[in-house]
């Protein structure tokens, strides 16, 4: 059998349905990581954080971009202050849920009163953000939501905000030392006391420990895939809600506001209120994200919430496409397993397999030896941590550019849901896109 | 009759635009407040003049960088989010040079044009200030101004060309990668960190004692409001008396009338990357000369406060970003009257947002000028 059928089988094998293109992709990069794990010289327990950090970052990039789909995607709106929304989420949990005795006091609330309470500002501010959306074109709204991610941003980073007392009740978003969140739920499955740092395990951690231990994988390793696993389901409702959303006739509506707003306004349907609805929900979603990301490590600070993250976030959606959210989840794995994580990969596998010398002062230096056909200099540059760190961000900047120009329609090519229930733009028995 | 007259005009304009009116009552009360803080003692003279230079320093680069921001805007119809990092891109070509002029034979060549960077220089020893080396300063401006129109152009002609037909979102969208593939190619080349310039006890200034306080105004200041101001006057006179400039403004009003008038618009457009890109290099030089430091954030952290000037006057408008410029830069320094040091970007940000909400056509109304 010739390599192009077998490319030819598996792409209709996968063309099938969605869910085995999902299953396709994650096997494809869990294996892609797999291979590399030896080659930087991890052992059984370092492979195994491995795949756990790409899971776990791909089930939040996840959600986010199936949130920020249901935005752009689906009504056209342009947010570029995801972030923003993200840290209104996690500051406002932090807030209610967090020891009144920690840095950026809290209210020392449950945790799940927290989450609630950070979903609700998440979807509040929304809908203030989304009124500009109600007036204003494309590009004017893209500066707002920019502007008002960075206003969010500037003042969770002031000093005036570290501490306030109202009321006799002192709370504070710590300012610029960041802020300690509630520590991690899931430690609750494992631990007797989740919230001491060395806790005894209960029953199921007593259980559960020690046979991991037998393959020598820590602690602290089979609490984070627990975690990553229960993100993945957290990720999997969401997307069944926004694909209950989109086929809706709600989600049609939108649709119809993203081909044309005029149309859908004439067939009587009110757009604007569409807009605030269909924004307040996406940003509920961008700051639940950014609530199970942060819960991770217990902590949060400003400077998770530069407006990088947001691009990010959209260059996974354009990676997947905008408008499908089979693509969105494909495009958020992709963007953490090769875009975000592959570059530090390669530099572990780089150090790991070639013996890297003494780093060059400066590029020109390192650019003189490989002129003299030594490229090691250059290969010791290019791998420390600020220097790849640099390359990374600089191929996210010609990844977008290259997508935008050559396949704005994303890595799957055309997805994008139509508006109509029927495809109309085809017109025989091969059935429509999906 | 004519105050019935008036008076029914002020009544309609109250009645269109309420929000309008409730913004000039708040200016008006602010501006009794800072008069009552004088009077009061709470305010002393001095430190108003001292914000109001400030605010014009601030308005002033930010302005100038504007202009260009506004050119593209315009012609193009795109919100250019690589106009900071093209600025910060010129503002390093044309520092790269001043420092090689400077220290030329007294220096070492790598760290000359590293900018210091993982070399030890010492910048007091370099001494490069506007009267201690005036020639560098020129030739550096001249550099980054003209290093900024080229790599405006060749990024126009990589990026932005095979995109001429797309929407104003793919184009935003592109130029944020743009953005990111400059910025960080200076981190990557020449390493972050912010690195010193001038030479602080080079620099002349002079010292004002009046009112409650000194008031201290350097040369760097002095040099940067006056080729500011020059440098906008240079542009309007461009765009009024030349046929480039006649041809812009036809562009920026209707492309296609302008393509059937026979104006060539792919050479309208080149030369407005020119102009814009020179423009914005040589505000990110000045900007780097009157701060005194040079970081890879400069245009990026300015960048929005460009897009708050440029909305404020009106997207489009190179009037509009002048005038714009100076009220975001004024405002924003006065009104740390009132709010504490960490929350001048949220009011500048704030008023931005309220005035795209209010006015989107701007300060100006509208007139788009090229």
């Amino acid at each position: 059998m010739s390599a192009s059928s077998i490319s030819g089988r598996v792409r209709a094998w996968a063309g099938v349905s969605d869910a085995r293109l999902l299953l396709l992709v994650a096997l494809g990069l869990y294996v892609l990581f797999l291979v590399a794990a030896p080659l930087q010289g991890y052992d059984l327990n370092g492979t195994f954080n491995s795949l756990r950090r790409i899971t776990f970052l791909s089930a939040l990039y996840g959600i986010l971009v199936l949130a920020l789909n249901l935005q752009w995607g689906y009504a056209g709106l342009f947010n570029i202050g995801v972030a923003g929304f993200m840290a209104v989420g996690v500051y406002t949990m932090g807030i209610l849920s967090s020891a009144p005795t920690s840095t950026g006091a809290g209210l020392g609330l449950p945790l799940p009163v927290g989450i609630v309470g950070g979903l609700l500002a998440a979807t509040l501010v929304g809908v203030l953000a989304s009124l500009p959306a109600l007036r204003l074109r494309g590009d004017y709204l893209a500066i707002v939501t920019l502007a008002a991610g960075e206003i969010i941003r500037l003042t969770i980073r002031s000093p005036v905000f570290q501490e306030v007392t109202v009321g006799g009740v002192t709370i504070g978003t710590g300012g610029p030392q960041g802020m300690q969140l509630p520590e991690n739920p899931i430690r609750i499955l494992f631990y007797e006391e989740p919230a001491a740092f060395a806790s005894d395990p209960n029953a199921i951690g007593k259980a559960v420990f020690p046979f991991f231990e037998g393959f020598g994988i820590e602690d602290t390793v089979v609490v984070g895939w627990a975690y990553a696993l229960v993100l993945i389901l957290i990720l999997g409702l969401v997307y069944w809600l926004l694909v209950r959303v989109g086929n809706s006739p709600f989600g049609r509506v939108l649709k119809a506001i993203r081909e044309d707003e005029l149309v859908a306004s004439s067939l009587g349907k009110d757009t604007r209120w569409f807009k605030v609805k269909v924004f307040a929900l996406g940003c509920a979603l961008m700051g639940l994200g950014a609530i199970l990301w942060r819960l991770s490590g217990g902590y949060t600070s400003s400077s998770s919430y530069m407006p990088i993250q947001t691009f990010y976030v959209f260059i996974a959606l354009i990676i997947g496409g905008a408008g499908s959210n089979t693509g969105s989840v494909v495009g958020g794995a992709v963007f953490v397993a090769l875009l975000f994580e592959g570059p530090l990969v390669i530099r572990r596998l780089i150090s790991n397999l070639f013996e890297i010398g003494q780093v060059p002062r400066t590029f020109f230096d390192a650019l003189g030896s490989l002129a003299g056909l030594d490229p090691g200099p250059l290969l010791a540059y290019v791998v420390t941590d600020v220097n790849i760190s640099a390359l990374r961000l600089v191929l996210l900047g010609v990844v977008l550019v290259y997508l935008i120009q050559r396949r704005p329609q994303g890595l799957l090519g055309h997805r994008k849901e139509v508006a109509s229930s029927v495809d109309l733009s085809e017109r025989s028995g091969t059935g429509g896109e999906k | 009759m004519a105050t019935g007259e008036s008076g029914q005009r002020v009544g309609r304009a109250v009645r269109e635009n309420p929000l309008l009116v409730v913004l000039v009552v708040l200016a008006v009360v602010l501006a009794g407040d800072i008069v009552r803080k004088l009077l009061g003692g709470g305010l002393v003279v001095n430190d108003l003049v001292s914000l109001l230079w400030n605010g014009t320093i601030l308005g002033l680069s930010v302005g100038l960088a504007g202009v260009g921001l506004a050119m593209t805007y315009s012609i193009l119809r795109f919100a250019n989010f690589a106009h900071g990092d093209l600025m910060t891109s010129g503002a390093f070509a044309g520092w790269i040079a001043t420092f090689l002029v400077a220290g030329f034979g007294q220096f070492a060549f790598d760290a000359l044009a590293h900018l210091g960077g993982p070399f030890a220089l010492n910048t007091n020893d370099l001494g490069v200030s506007v009267t201690n080396t005036p020639l560098a300063i020129v030739l550096g401006l001249v550099v980054a101004a003209v290093f900024a129109a080229l790599l405006a152009l060749v990024l126009d002609r990589i990026v932005f060309k095979p995109m001429r037909d797309e929407g104003g979102i793919a184009l935003l969208i592109a130029s944020v990668g743009v953005a990111l593939v400059l910025r960080y190619l200076i981190v990557f080349t020449l390493q972050a960190g912010r690195r010193g310039l001038t030479a602080g006890q080079k620099t002349p200034s002079i010292r004002l004692t009046f009112g409650g306080g000194t008031f201290t105004v350097n040369a760097h200041e002095v040099t940067l409001v006056v080729l500011a101001a020059g440098l906008m006057l240079g542009t309007h006179l461009l765009l009024k008396y030349t046929k480039l400039g006649k041809a812009m403004r036809a562009m920026a009003d209707n492309e296609d009338l302008a393509r059937v008038t026979g104006i060539p618009t792919e050479r309208v457009v080149r030369a407005t990357w020119l102009l814009g890109g020179g423009l914005t290099g040589a505000a990110g030089y000045l900007v780097a000369l009157e701060q005194g430091t040079i970081t890879t954030t400069l245009g990026w952290s300015l960048l929005l406060l460009i897009f708050a000037a440029v909305i404020l006057g009106g997207i489009g408008s190179i009037y509009g970003a002048m005038l714009g410029g100076l009220v975001i830069g004024i405002s924003s320094r006065l009104s740390l009257v009132w709010l504490p040091e960490s929350f001048i970007l949220v009011g500048a940000f704030s008023v931005m947002i309220v005035m795209l909400l209010l006015r989107p056509s701007g300060l100006l109304g509208g007139v788009t000028t090229a």
